[in-house]
């Protein structure tokens, strides 16, 4: 069984999306590999970043790997460490390739690669006021969440652990409650390792992930790219089926009547 | 001489280049490429766009990312 593609889309600042894996494109060994991962994970929404031209290899565009008419660009700030890099890096990507939609990082420290929130909530707000569609990588921190959602931003992106560290949801009761309060959708963004750290993100009631490096690094891009296209759907699945809850005692999943040599219940 | 620095690197012409000639002395594609010029963002016509000595040119492209 599978969703029916149409019964279940997401929507995003008005645009309807029908796969809940975002993906992005760094750290693949080629960008053919790349492309047929992206194919893979059925995505629609594909993240890049933008950096100086290299002289040394002026031709090494990675752009005639990316089709933008089966999934959405989405040009990131990576790199940025505050507003001012940020937005310039916006504006660059928009008269690069007329981009409006923008994945929002600004990340000054090397080491753990954690977002800025201040600097942050301002680019947020600088680019709202220019006309871009913004989604923040922000922490996972619910009251920063409701500063953005009311500055106007698109989606809110927390982590679940430091950028291509591949340990999984370790945020997951802050995102919980981000979840709760946002009444827009709620990407888990970087850390996820395994499409299980997928699924249990969108099992919480995540409305989407975003993943590049589980994927990219795998031995099987294209593969993995798979896995977590199926992790996805079968989070969403359950978020979707309700589950039951959990119980400290068993819970007697056969009938507790009708025992052989037993005219009584045990119970 | 006209100097130019581009990415860093100085770059000299005879004549005061366009942001065309540029570009194709250096082999960069046209697509996808973002143009700042002295800080701000070149959004016109490459072709139309002569520089003078002493314009600083940052050039960039898109590339994988998360």
């Amino acid at each position: 069984m599978t969703i029916k593609r149409n019964d279940d889309p997401l929507i995003i600042a008005g645009e309807t999306f029908h796969s809940r894996l975002l993906i992005g494109t760094g750290k693949f060994k080629s960008a053919k590999l790349m492309a047929e991962a992206i194919d893979a994970s059925g995505s629609q929404m594909a993240t890049m970043a933008l950096r100086r031209v290299d002289l040394g290899s002026p031709d090494d565009s990675m752009m005639k790997h990316l089709d933008g008419s089966k999934y959405r660009l989405l040009p990131n700030t990576s790199g940025a460490r505050d507003a001012v890099e940020a937005v310039r890096l916006a504006k660059m990507a928009r008269s690069a390739g007329g981009f409006t939609w923008i994945k929002l990082e600004v990340t000054p420290d090397p080491n753990y690669m954690l977002p800025d929130p201040v600097e942050t909530l301002e680019a947020a707000r600088q680019l709202i006021k220019l006309g871009f569609t913004v989604l923040p990588y922000m922490n996972a921190d619910p009251i920063l969440a409701r500063r953005l959602e009311d500055e106007g931003c698109a989606t809110l992106m927390p982590l679940a652990s430091p950028i291509g560290s591949n340990r999984g949801l370790r945020t997951g009761d802050q995102i919980a409650i981000i979840i709760e309060q946002a009444s827009i959708p709620v990407v888990v963004d970087a850390g996820l390792g395994m499409p299980s750290h997928a699924a249990q993100s969108m099992e919480m009631g995540a409305d989407a992930v975003l993943v590049n490096t589980a994927i990219a690094i795998a031995d099987d891009p294209v593969q993995m790219a798979r896995g977590f296209a199926a992790g996805v759907e079968a989070g969403r699945m359950a978020y979707l089926a309700g589950a039951g809850g959990e119980s400290r005692l068993a819970r007697a999943s056969s009938p507790l009547t009708g025992f052989l040599n037993s005219g009584e219940s045990r119970s | 001489m006209i100097k130019i620095s581009l990415n860093g690197e100085e770059l000299l012409f005879e004549k005061a280049p366009t942001l065309v000639e540029v570009l194709e002395r250096m082999e960069i594609p046209r697509q996808f490429i973002a143009v700042e010029r002295n800080g701000d963002i070149f959004e016109g016509d490459f072709a139309e766009c002569v520089l003078s000595d002493g314009d600083n040119l940052e050039i960039a492209r898109f590339v994988g990312g998360g």
